[in-house]
């Protein structure tokens, strides 16, 4: 058990929830994706505890931020969600373009 | 040798039921498939030895996951995937960006000498990561848990329709709110 | 701590799970056939006759149903019920002492969140779906009181392990130390067990909620699973509150299942005493009454802990 395996399978996982993220039209699946990448954020914040610095307790606090950081994102989005489908009737990303600053 | 066989197909699992998550047609099998994904990560945290964390993982996203799925089944226009369709878009590219992202990662990963150290991790994770909370790290600790109420008031704000004008009034003077539901309290 | 257990522990949790299960079977039995006035001895075997019948029984299929989550559904109520009871101590005797086990057991029964949402989703009907849901909330209602609950006793002890929260009650149970929190964790405990006054997720008035669309081996797994359930959730509130295997005369693994027998009856005795409450109204009880008070609970127990 090396620390580049569990780099590895962060990045897997990482590139998994960048290419949901990337390509779902739905703010739901979208937040998927979010989690995925923070998970992989997780997996990669025990390893660099447990392999580079496991007599300090900063990687765990890392990972306790990170599973805040997950529970916050879904708290907002699916918030957000629900506002925007209230007003709008928007479920899909696309719909929500107009939302951008105007160039 | 066995921890390693282990780590091999969590991880494997791991990633496989992650893709699964934007491959399957029905919302509640990629829900499920993705808390599928967080608990086959939560095996090599705890091969790690952080059995707090990896527990704590487990829990919450479990919790996390069936909140999700509510608004899955609410927000997609076919939820069961009975009659398959694709809501992607740009699949091509995204799909060269993410593969792109992983090489790097992975370039990155291996190529990098990650410095090495032998310190043994304490005899109670758990303990060692509750004293840093509570002790030198407090300042994370507080900063979560502002932002965790923020969180709440703020997705509150954002999701519900009726204000206190709603229920007591225009003059907030009703003596009983005028709520579609009555709670429990007796109000 | 707890003696490191033996390898045929292992086969002691489910024999002693399945046991407490057709009790509490058995003893709902009775009391409907008291309430019916039928003679209650036929309650003693009803559990038996009825799981002879669903074994031989044809499994009925909706159209359109997602097998594979209804299946795993099915099976995750008993086996989570099962995975939770590992970190139980009986006497001095543990199958598996977590460092964590406060929290292991949490995970695992919050499990039957996904299990029941899977059964009531899975099997295409509008009854189990509504159920499911029913379930979800009234999950987001007891879940926090049943944390603090747990965090109180936990706090009480100073530690997570399940044998050492039973061993810091020697002088003083933690019932009586802390019994907002012992009365939260049974109402949740009911709650989880979507039994008694809580049963509304597989209502009569859903045709059975969650539950509705199963037949055959399916609801004998099922129905199974939610008395050991509550077996479980009866034994966990021993080491938790009522001072583990401490007692006179009788041996420490003796008292603690005389002790889970004992809040087995009571939870059962509840279930069919108290009317069902509306999980909304549950909800804001839950949230406005429950919440603050097991908070307080916690907050009085620390000062404690600190003075003690």
């Amino acid at each position: 058990m090396i620390l580049e395996l569990f780099l590895l399978l962060a990045a897997a996982l990482f590139a998994v929830g960048l290419f949901g993220a990337l390509s779902q039209q739905s703010i739901v699946m979208i937040m998927m994706g979010l989690e995925l990448m923070i998970n992989a954020i997780i997996v990669a914040a025990a390893a660099f505890w447990f392999y580079t610095s496991a007599d300090r307790p900063d990687g765990q606090v890392l990972v306790l931020v990170a599973i805040t950081a997950m529970a916050v994102e879904m708290a907002m989005g699916f918030a957000v969600t629900t506002a925007i489908f209230r007003s709008r009737d928007v479920d899909v990303v696309d719909s929500a373009g107009d939302l951008k600053d105007a160039p | 040798m066995a921890e390693l066989v282990v780590f091999a197909i969590c991880a494997a699992s791991a990633v496989a039921s992650g893709i699964a998550v934007f491959v399957v047609d029905s919302m509640a099998r990629a829900t499920f498939a993705l808390l599928a994904s967080f608990v086959f990560t939560a095996v090599p945290i705890l091969l790690l030895g952080l059995s707090y964390l990896g527990v704590l993982v487990v829990l919450m996203m479990v919790m996390e996951m069936m909140i999700m799925v509510i608004f899955m089944v609410m927000y997609m226009m076919n939820p069961a995937g009975l009659m398959p369709m694709t809501m992607v878009h740009n699949k091509a590219g995204a799909l060269a960006i993410s593969v792109g992202t992983f090489v790097a990662l992975a370039a990155g990963v291996l190529l990098v000498p990650w410095p090495t150290s032998t310190a043994a991790p304490p005899a109670d994770p758990t303990l060692a990561l509750g004293e840093a909370i509570m002790g030198e790290k407090m300042l994370v600790m507080m900063l979560v848990g502002m932002v965790l109420f923020a969180t709440m008031v703020a997705s509150i704000v954002l999701a519900t329709h009726r204000g206190r004008y709603a229920r007591y009034g225009d003059d907030l003077r009703r003596k009983h709110p005028d709520d579609p539901i009555r709670g429990g309290v007796g109000r | 701590m707890g003696d490191p257990a033996p390898l045929w522990s292992v086969l002691v949790i489910p024999v002693l799970l399945g046991v407490f299960a057709y009790g509490a079977a058995a003893g709902s039995a009775t009391l409907r056939a008291h309430a019916a006035g039928t003679p209650r001895a036929s309650g003693i075997a009803a559990p038996a006759r009825s799981a002879a019948r669903l074994l031989v029984q044809r499994r009925r299929v909706v159209l359109g149903t997602d097998a594979l989550l209804l299946r795993l559904g099915g099976t995750l109520v008993p086996v989570a019920a099962a995975l939770s009871a590992l970190v139980i101590p009986l006497g001095g005797f543990v199958v598996s002492d977590l460092s964590v086990g406060v929290v292991w057991f949490n995970a695992m029964e919050v499990v039957i969140w996904a299990a029941v949402w899977m059964l009531g989703w899975g099997a295409n009907s509008v009854w189990g779906l509504i159920g499911g849901y029913r379930f979800l909330v009234q999950g987001v209602a007891y879940e926090l009181p049943h944390m603090f609950a747990l965090i109180t006793a936990a706090l009480g002890a100073g530690s997570l392990r399940v044998t050492d929260i039973a061993a810091a009650q020697q002088g003083l149970w933690f019932a009586v130390l802390m019994p907002v929190a012992f009365v939260a964790y049974l109402v949740s405990a009911l709650a989880m067990a979507f039994w008694g006054p809580f049963d509304q997720p597989v209502g009569r008035d859903l045709a059975g909620g969650a539950l509705a669309e199963l037949s055959g081996v399916d609801r004998l797994v099922v129905g199974a699973g939610r008395y050991v359930l509550l077996s479980v959730v009866a034994a966990m509130a021993v080491p938790l509150f009522l001072g583990g295997g401490a007692g006179l005369l009788l041996p420490a693994w003796a008292w603690s299942l005389v002790k889970t027998a004992a809040v087995l009856a009571l939870l059962v005795w509840l279930g069919h005493r108290l009317p069902t409450v509306r999980m909304e109204r549950f909800t804001e009880i839950g949230w406005v009454v429950l919440i603050p008070a097991t908070l307080l609970q916690a907050l009085l127990v620390a000062i404690f802990v600190l003075l003690g």
